[in-house]
């Protein structure tokens, strides 16, 4: 089975992507990701304002068979989540790259992106 | 210690069940629940244990080892019991087959998944040491299980079939191909729905699943659909050695019958007359959460009174739901309690299974 891999994010080995836009980094699990947990049913997210540190959890991801914690691919504040994910949260399943995206944050210092798995990297990785 | 290999290859996610390498997730576990609970769907489940047993004292040896009344049983009926030892306490729990006169063995047991060599062991070490004069065999991997449920499995089995389903009652049983398949057909499963359990020789077995076309199920869907109807998992609701527990505390004690003979009745007896410290209760979550296997239990005010032994998302309710023991008195209540998931009480309220009706 091969899985999407976006060209426009960079991605950590624990299967989070990071996409840059509009001066915010936005993040979420990647095609991968969704399909080894299964389906999600409930996503646990910061709030704004909250601080995330890059390779640190900053939520917990539920599905039916297994729960997971979620690591956050860089650090920054918490400027937006995905409000939609509390009461439809297999929009994580349907949609990871896009809809199921989880929260947008402002980067503490933007190099830490150089530091993430290119596409090409990440292929490798899931392949 | 390799994985034992069900007979039939499939293209789904795998997992460790038992011993066995098992299909865990064909599609989704939700698009495999519904299609069980709206039409149907089917399930590899050649992990089960299949054990004959035959010969003069066959009647007295399975009447002695189970707790249902097996003398109860006419030819090609079933019942479900528990096995027990001397204090009472459950090693597993099994369907027991009265099998068809034609067929050369009288009765057919079905073990979980890992215990089809420990119980081997045990019918034989009891028939010697009470001299009794049967034949016992493990035929674990002579016979394939596959399981046929949902409100259309009657439509699709009878398609593949000469039997008369109409005519097999919840519990009886039936010899007879199944796509062209020398097969047993029960009426059991492990899903509350309507359906069917076809024991097939090993291996056939891939010729029986492919005729029946209907969406495949793993052990992740047969996971939900069980809890939802409150029936237990062996070794994770109750296990001799990590959580023991008698069958009223299971809430099994219908499969009890304290007018025969068998191991464990006389504590069982003892217990039935004080009524069990602790029950299997349902617990339904009223905030977000899953609460699964090991989660603490409590009071509002703080206080643990047990820890889940099964909890999921139940996809026909919405609602994450979980089985717990707990003192006997939240039984048949209504009562708040908190489930602890990730050191955050959740509030919840008990109920009683099944928490689909």
């Amino acid at each position: 089975m091969s899985f999407q891999v976006p060209d426009d994010c960079r991605y950590l080995d624990s299967h989070e992507w990071a996409r840059q836009q509009n001066g915010t980094v936005r993040i979420g699990i990647t095609g991968f990701a969704q399909d080894e947990l299964g389906d999600v049913v409930f996503v646990e997210l910061p709030q704004e304002g909250d601080t995330v540190t890059k390779d640190e959890d900053f939520g917990v991801i539920e599905s039916i068979k297994a729960v997971s914690d979620l690591y956050a691919p860089v650090s920054g504040t918490v400027t937006e989540t995905n409000d939609d994910l509390l009461d439809t949260p297999e929009l994580v399943n349907d949609d990871p790259f896009g809809d199921g995206w989880m929260i947008e944050v402002e980067l503490d210092d933007e190099s830490e992106l150089d530091e993430l798995l290119s596409p090409a990297e990440y292929r490798e990785q899931i392949e | 210690m390799s994985l034992r290999q069900p007979p039939i290859e499939h293209s789904a996610k795998q997992t460790d069940f038992g011993g066995w390498e098992m299909p865990v997730e064909f599609d989704s576990i939700r698009a495999e629940h519904s299609a069980v609970r709206e039409s149907v769907g089917k399930f590899d489940v050649s992990h089960m244990g299949e054990l004959t047993v035959s010969g003069p004292d066959a009647t007295r040896l399975m009447q002695r080892l189970t707790t249902n009344d097996v003398e109860a049983l006419d030819s090609g009926e079933a019942q479900y019991a528990a096995i027990t030892d001397e204090r009472g306490v459950m090693l597993d729990d099994t369907v027991v087959y009265r099998l068809p006169e034609a067929r050369d063995e009288q009765f057919l047991f079905i073990p979980n998944a890992g215990h089809d060599e420990q119980m081997y062991d045990r019918w034989v070490t009891y028939r010697d040491e009470w001299g009794l004069d049967a034949e016992i065999t493990n035929r674990t991997e002579e016979y394939a299980m596959v399981a046929i449920q949902g409100p259309d499995a009657p439509e699709l089995l009878g398609a593949e079939t000469a039997l008369d389903l109409d005519e097999l009652d919840r519990f009886e049983l039936a010899a007879g191909p199944v796509a062209g398949v020398d097969s047993l057909v029960a009426r059991t499963g492990y899903t509350g729905e309507k359906g069917f359990e076809v024991l097939c020789p090993w291996d056939e077995a891939a010729t029986v699943w492919d005729a029946l076309e209907c969406q495949p199920c793993g052990l992740g869907a047969r996971d939900t659909l069980r809890l939802e109807k409150g029936f237990l998992l062996s070794g994770q609701d109750f296990d001799p050695e990590e959580n023991p527990r008698n069958p009223y505390e299971a809430r099994i004690g219908f499969a009890v019958k304290l007018d025969t003979e068998f191991v464990g009745r006389d504590a069982l007896e003892g217990v039935d007359v004080e009524g069990p410290a602790e029950k299997l209760v349902g617990i339904v979550l009223r905030e977000r959460g899953v609460p699964r296997h090991g989660y603490p239990v409590q009071t509002p005010d703080g206080e643990v009174i047990g820890e889940v032994t099964s909890g999921t998302m139940s996809p026909t309710l919405g609602d994450p739901i979980a089985l717990a023991y707990l003192p006997a008195k939240y039984a048949g209540s209504e009562e708040s309690v908190r489930v602890v998931i990730r050191d955050e009480p959740k509030k919840a309220r008990t109920t009683t299974p099944p928490f689909l009706s």
